[in-house]
């Protein structure tokens, strides 16, 4: 039995942009939030190193320097506009977080204390700059425990464990989701006049990943099965430091306080590579040189596919006070003693700089001269704005969701209070009906963990730090071979009451539809930027890729590539050094 | 193809002066599960116990192993998690009795075998997933957020470190239950706000920030608030993130008692 209920704003996902949304539109409009998650279980808690603004509380600093930096930092790929409009209104952001209570760590006269991270420099490149403001190592999870308190406050209504797995469009206009409930195993559907996703990334396609298992894609796989495309998918960034084999992260902070990586002959390699910033270079960067030490046979661990990060010589204060929970996963999950022993990292796969296109105000935009879909709106990591381009800065995400969060929130209760309630097309749960009920009355078929697990070797082998046109088209046969098997995905639960296997295979098929995606974007892009680095094109081409990819879903399941330009603006793509 | 570091080498090779472990060795271990199971649908209100043994990589997490058994022998297995690396606070479990994130314990602490069961004192929905709305519910009840009426400043407010230092600790809680489902008085009472709620209050009462101590020491001051402490300790015992819960309860008794705010 299918329920059906009406809000004028529905967010889905309850990360920092889905919950800082939701403060925003359900001051105005009656506004409710579906998460599959409890809200305090989102990915957002997970970010540790900071979220960063020009305040100059501890040194010189401007949103202008700010904003060459993001743009730079993005290999130039960034749209200039938004890049400078977020970094301005950075400041504000973050005086708002702190009067909802969010206890940042202090300076000695009691303002908010900020700290060096990577690619953050003070004019234009001169030095490091200490702009990253930090709540220890938990920035995220403060972030994510203040903007949950807020919406407690405000009585925000929640949806939690419920899974929207389809997006209703109703001539051209967002008319509404359809979710399942993971307690009861029934439908409901979600008439709305704006419907907002920030379901964030898909790192989980990849097999050694920072992310959460629950990160899956599941918005901008939804909205690509409806038409929309998705931007820049080839664009990933793999973070240097993930704890080796696990890929659980830890924080480029530990560099900001200092942290320097080795390679076997325990040389600080990154001088050679960034020889001004040095370990504090963007992550693309940092990644890449440390797959060049260890194809060059300067990897350490008995497999010599890693290399050392080195906190042994920083105070052991620093390391409390600053560090603690990131010096809690070595000693946990390495038996590792950072303060006396090398602790063994490899890159990891992190964020997705690409996802759902939209504008400054969140709205979700399609074609080359992005008309917006009315009523459809996307913030944080699951969108594309674009203001990380090809390759997003350090604190610049938790930076990210509120701005756009607030911003997305804010339009979409402004179109919700003069738009009207679109009609629902005809039997709208129909398509989850029919995908759920493919694979329940299967009674036998394909493995969905095999399938994943599958892609999520082969992806880490053909589609990681370093890609070529011989190791993508291999990986997107893979994947056609992948997503055969994956239509005979069975499962074996097939009750009504919290079915997670069903759940997680509804996930993989999120997953495939992303990589399709990334692989075909990849293979069209035969330049290197920012985190898309392929062998046989290992140099940026301005001449020719100044401009964002939108891969669009063909009714036979293959992709469509069309391209928009970048929106430029006062900084002209220079050589990428540091 | 594009990938680096092939394992050529063999196991057990002599390594360079500067490595400190043999981590990424391929070795395997025997683990077995005894898991509690409840699945109303399939067997109605019987709970009962299922035994799995599998190979696992001593360096796994107890939850690789549960996804083990999950993916590969019972997919109706039914458990929460997220992050996997103790932050996000979804998969705590009973492990052997106490109270863990299945994700913080590594299963080389484990072998040969492990009893698995849901957290007490929350009902239970199906197998390891237990009913967290009262969990949520108390932690609702303490006003768990900033409440400042005193106009905002144009900047920051000001907070000096020591300032910052008096209400660290409680500002680490993630919610997992850990604590809150580890107290008897709790599962003798699902009224018992329970030392997270406490915890989460805490955290604002010494927040300097923070205007409301006496409406929250109120609410704490009645019968279901922080006098059903017993200070049995089990709490500080089950965080997971090293909190020093019965502290923080102890502190909030005090305030309650002696200190004008």
């Amino acid at each position: 039995m299918t329920t059906i209920h009406t809000y004028d704003a529905v967010i889905v996902g309850a990360g920092g942009a889905g919950l800082r949304a939701a403060i925003e539109a359900s001051d105005r409009v009656r506004t409710a939030v579906i998460s599959k998650l409890y809200p305090t279980r989102s990915h957002t808690g997970t970010a540790q190193g900071g979220v960063c603004a020009a305040l100059a509380n501890v040194e010189e600093d401007y949103p202008e320097w700010h904003a060459f930096d993001t743009v730079k930092g993005g290999d130039y790929l960034v749209d200039q506009p938004a890049a400078q409009l977020m970094c301005e209104e950075a400041v504000e952001a973050i005086y708002e977080l702190e009067h909802w209570g969010l206890p940042f760590n202090r300076t000695p006269d009691g303002r908010i204390d900020q700290r060096r991270f990577g690619g953050h420099t003070r004019n234009h490149g001169e030095a490091p700059v200490r702009r990253a403001c930090y709540a220890a190592d938990r920035t995220g999870h403060m972030i994510l425990q203040t903007l949950y308190q807020q919406c407690v406050k405000r009585n925000v209504r929640f949806f939690n464990e419920f899974y929207v797995l389809d997006q209703l469009m109703t001539d051209g206009r967002c008319s509404g989701v359809v979710a399942y409930e993971l307690a009861t195993g029934e439908l409901h559907v979600f008439r709305a006049r704006s419907v907002l996703y920030a379901t964030g990334g898909f790192g989980r396609m990849f097999k050694v990943s920072s992310n959460a298992h629950t990160l899956t894609g599941d918005g901008p796989a939804v909205l690509y099965r409806r038409g929309i495309p998705l931007q820049d998918m080839e664009f990933f960034q793999f973070h240097p430091t993930g704890v080796y084999k696990m890929g659980i992260l830890l924080s480029e902070a530990v560099r900001g306080e200092g942290g320097i990586l080795l390679n076997s002959e325990e040389e600080r390699f990154m001088e050679r590579y960034a020889p001004t910033v040095k370990d504090l270079a963007p992550r693309d960067l940092v990644s890449r040189a440390i797959f060049q030490e260890i194809k060059e046979g300067r990897g350490v661990g008995p497999n010599r596919d890693a290399v050392w990060l080195d906190v042994r010589h920083l105070p052991r204060d620093v390391i409390e006070e600053k560090l603690p929970d990131v010096t809690e996963f070595a000693r946990v999950y390495l038996g590792v003693e950072p303060t006396t022993e090398l602790v063994p990292i490899q890159p990891t796969a992190h964020y997705a700089m690409g996802g759902i296109p939209t504008d400054v105000d969140g709205r979700v935009v399609v074609g080359e001269d992005e008309t917006p879909v009315p009523g459809l709106y996307s913030a944080g990591e699951c969108a594309c704005v674009s203001v990380h381009g090809a390759n997003r800065l350090g604190t610049n995400s938790l930076l990210d969701i509120v701005v756009f969060g607030r911003r997305g929130g804010k339009h979409m209760a402004g179109f919700s209070m003069d738009a009207d309630l679109p009609a629902l097309p005809e039997r709208p749960e129909g398509f989850v009906e029919d995908l759920l009920g493919g694979m329940m009355n299967r009674p036998e078929g394909a493995n969905a963990a095999d399938i994943r697990n599958e892609l999520q070797e082969q992806m880490q082998d053909l589609a990681f730090v370093v890609r070529s046109e011989e190791s993508l088209r291999k990986m997107q046969e893979i994947l056609a071979g992948l997503r055969e098997r994956y239509e005979r995905v069975y499962v074996q639960d097939t009750g009504k009451m919290f079915n997670t296997e069903l759940m997680e295979a509804c996930e993989l098929g999120f997953l495939l539809d992303c990589a399709d995606t990334l692989v075909a974007a990849a293979i069209a892009r035969d330049e290197s930027r920012g985190g898309h680095y392929r062998e046989d094109h290992p140099l940026r081409d301005d001449e020719h890729w100044l401009r964002h990819s939108l891969a669009y879903r063909q009714d036979d399941g293959s992709v469509r590539l069309e391209f928009k330009p970048v929106k430029m603006g006062p900084y002209v793509p220079m050589e990428r050094k540091y | 193809m594009a990938s680096v570091g092939r394992p050529e080498e063999a196991l057990g090779e002599v390594l360079e002066g500067s490595d400190r472990r043999e981590a990424g060795a391929s070795r395997r271990v025997s683990l077995t599960l005894k898991i509690r199971r409840y699945n109303p649908e399939l067997r109605g209100q019987e709970s009962w116990w299922d035994e799995f043994t599998i190979e696992a990589d001593p360096d796994d997490r107890l939850l690789d192993a549960l996804h083990q058994v999950k993916w590969y022998h019972d997919g109706t297995l039914a458990l929460r998690r997220s992050c996997a690396h103790g932050i996000c606070g979804s998969d705590a479990v009973m492990v052997n009795g106490q109270n863990r994130l299945a994700c913080k314990v590594i299963v080389r602490d484990l072998v040969p075998k492990v009893t698995v069961e849901p957290i007490r004192g929350l009902p239970v929905l199906k197998d390891l997933i237990v009913d967290m709305e009262p969990f949520f519910a108390g932690y609702r009840s303490v006003l768990p957020y900033l409440i400042n009426d005193s106009g905002e400043p144009t900047e920051e407010r000001r907070q000096s470190p020591e300032e910052r230092r008096r209400f660290d600790d409680t500002t680490k809680c993630i919610l997992c239950a850990a604590c809150t489902t580890s107290c008897p008085i709790f599962w003798g009472d699902e009224e018992y706000v329970g030392p997270a709620a406490i915890v989460n209050a805490h955290r604002f009462i010494y927040d300097s920030r923070d205007e409301a101590a006496d409406e929250r020491l109120r609410i704490l001051s009645e019968k279901t608030g922080v006098f059903r402490c017993r200070t049995t300790f089990n709490c500080t015992e089950a965080c997971p993130r090293g909190i020093e819960v019965t502290k923080a309860i102890q502190e909030v008794k005090r305030a309650i008692l002696f200190e004008r705010f």
